[in-house]
């Protein structure tokens, strides 16, 4: 191994679903002891923190010290919308490559049980006895269901259609196919919050929240932690024979904001940075897509999982709709994509997915996934968006010989 | 309404008055579009911009129909955007059904207004939003 890679040595994420009796200190406090312990290191190692939790109170990575230990290491309290994660975890690779540190920790923590509709609302701008313009808008009154929608599944509908427009071949039930697949997948993952096989036509006739996303297309809102412990090449030398089996190698750790395209302040462009971040990390790694043995995405909706099929470049651009038809990215299919249910099912506790979905990944390589392990698998390729924007994208090598 | 009712937009960008229209900001420089208010220009950084009228005839790119919203957003309701002569513009498709029979993507529509009630001091906001042609 280079001095200069930089390895996953430990990762761990919690159950994902309702945990009621924890708050997020204690979800973000099992998650990093399981993934010190998964490393067979402990706090005083630590040369960094990392640490994202959108929902909570400022200052969640002190609060997980003092539930863990507290040594005095610099802490980094990240936010990036749903790309926190992996904002942490980028965060603790930049300290490692600048030899800052030769490990470090990035956790992501999220308690979103029952959290309802993401997005839109907002400050409530009541109608009230004289219209008075607020805002950078001049709004006299709400814009919110008056001129467009800001609701999350109503923003990444319309992310479908528009690639639908552009290339054609799309429709509700596509979509929904979308959904169905990853509900499939979801059944061997015990670690999911939704773990049910669901028809096609059961996803369909749910109820509609913004058309073309039925609630099972949408991702599930639940708790959940998750944690890496991140150690330096040179470092991983003077660890164990195991330690370095396990140990998975930071092949490319991009993030990217969106740059300006026209209509991006109309509708978020997800795709252009999504774009840019795949192909600094597929030129960083030295691989192409069609090295990937698995890739996990960002499904935050059903209409979100195809776009990105083209903008990781898994298809032709504009062939999306045939890499679904032509079954690449099931479980049995040549790219399987998001065998672990991916966010429609798994859930979205949106500071964890970032590290969660890095974790699948992991746990393929290390030929660890039990009933769902890919076989064989070697590379694969975590991506996730935080609407904004923000786009993280990882890419896994596995260092079993 | 009395004839000295005064009207007011939804929004600053909506002009009323004979033909009701959208204004932009338009960078000097690139020619790139903003509805609100930049330092400098997202594209090229510019700091020149001057106001140009959109065009109110466009077509359906993307559209959702929204049918579980945010509290106090009435539902169902078409949201879409539209691609008015070249710059994208985001409106609810209205005088339509809401179902996906009768909104479709490519569709050509037209900017249209809707009062959204008048204030205590007499004042009617009027609103935008796009009908089929
Ligand atoms: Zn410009």
């Amino acid at each position: 191994m280079a001095s200069d890679d930089i390895y996953i040595l430990g990762i761990n994420m919690t159950k994902f679903g309702k945990h009621p009796d924890k708050d997020s200190v204690d979800l973000g406090a099992e998650a990093a002891m399981a993934a010190l312990a998964d490393g067979g290191v402990t706090m005083a190692d630590m040369g960094i923190l990392a640490a994202g939790n959108l929902l909570g109170s400022p200052g969640f990575g002190q609060s997980l010290q003092k539930q863990i230990g507290q040594t005095g290491i610099p802490v980094y309290n990240v936010a990036n919308a749903c790309a926190t994660g992996a904002t942490a975890l980028r965060t603790v690779v930049m300290a490692i490559k600048a030899g800052e540190c030769d490990m470090g920790l990035a956790v992501g923590v999220e308690k979103l049980s029952g959290a309802g509709l993401l997005g839109g609302g907002g400050k409530k701008k009541s109608d009230d006895d004289t219209w008075t313009p607020d805002g950078r808008f001049g709004a006299v009154s709400s814009t919110d269901g008056r001129i467009g929608t800001q609701n999350m599944p109503g923003v990444f509908a319309q992310v479908g259609m528009e690639y639908g427009h552009k290339y054609g071949g799309t429709s509700f039930e596509l979509f929904a196919r979308i959904s169905e697949k990853n509900h499939n997948h979801s059944v061997l993952n015990p670690l999911a919050a939704y773990s049910k096989a669901m028809p096609l036509e059961q996803i369909m006739g749910d109820m509609m929240i913004a058309y073309p996303n039925t609630r099972p297309m949408c991702s599930a809102n639940c708790d959940g932690g998750a944690a890496a412990v991140l150690v330096s090449g040179e470092k991983l030398k003077s660890l164990s024979d195991e330690q370095q089996r396990r140990a998975v190698k930071i092949r490319a750790s991009v993030l990217t904001s969106d740059p300006w395209q026209d209509g991006c302040q109309v509708l978020p462009d997800v795709n252009t940075l999504t774009r840019m971040a795949a192909t600094q990390a597929y030129e960083s790694a030295s691989v192409g897509p069609e090295d990937l043995d698995l890739v996990e995405l960002h499904d935050c909706f059903a209409t979100a999982e195809l776009v990105h099929y083209d903008n990781l470049m898994l298809c032709e651009e504009g062939g999306a709709v045939d890499f679904f038809e032509s079954g690449k990215p099931f479980r049995d299919g040549e790219r399987p994509v998001n065998v672990s249910g991916g966010l429609q099912s798994k859930g979205h506790p949106i500071s964890a997915t970032g590290i969660a979905n890095v974790w699948e990944v992991c746990h393929h390589l290390r030929n660890e996934a039990g009933d769902r392990q890919i076989e064989g698998a070697r590379i694969g390729l975590a991506h996730v968006i935080g609407l904004g924007s923000a786009c993280g994208v990882h890419i896994l090598e596995s260092s079993a010989a | 309404m009395s004839e000295t009712a005064t009207q007011i937009p939804h929004v600053d960008y909506l002009v009323l008055g004979d033909s009701p229209h959208l204004v932009a900001n338009e960078c000097s420089s690139c020619g790139s579009r903003y509805f609100d208010r930049r330092n400098a220009c997202a594209s090229c950084f510019g700091t020149d911009f001057t106001k140009v009228d959109i065009s109110p005839d466009g077509e359906v790119t993307a559209f959702t129909i929204v049918a579980f919203a945010a509290p106090g957003v009435p539902t169902p309701f078409v949201a879409a955007v539209i691609d008015c002569d070249g710059t994208q513009v985001r409106g609810n498709v209205i005088n339509c059904e809401p179902d996906a029979e009768h909104v479709s993507l490519g569709m050509k529509v037209k900017l249209a207004t809707y009062s959204l009630g008048t204030d205590g001091a007499g004042t009617e906001a009027i609103g935008f939003g796009f009908e089929p042609v």
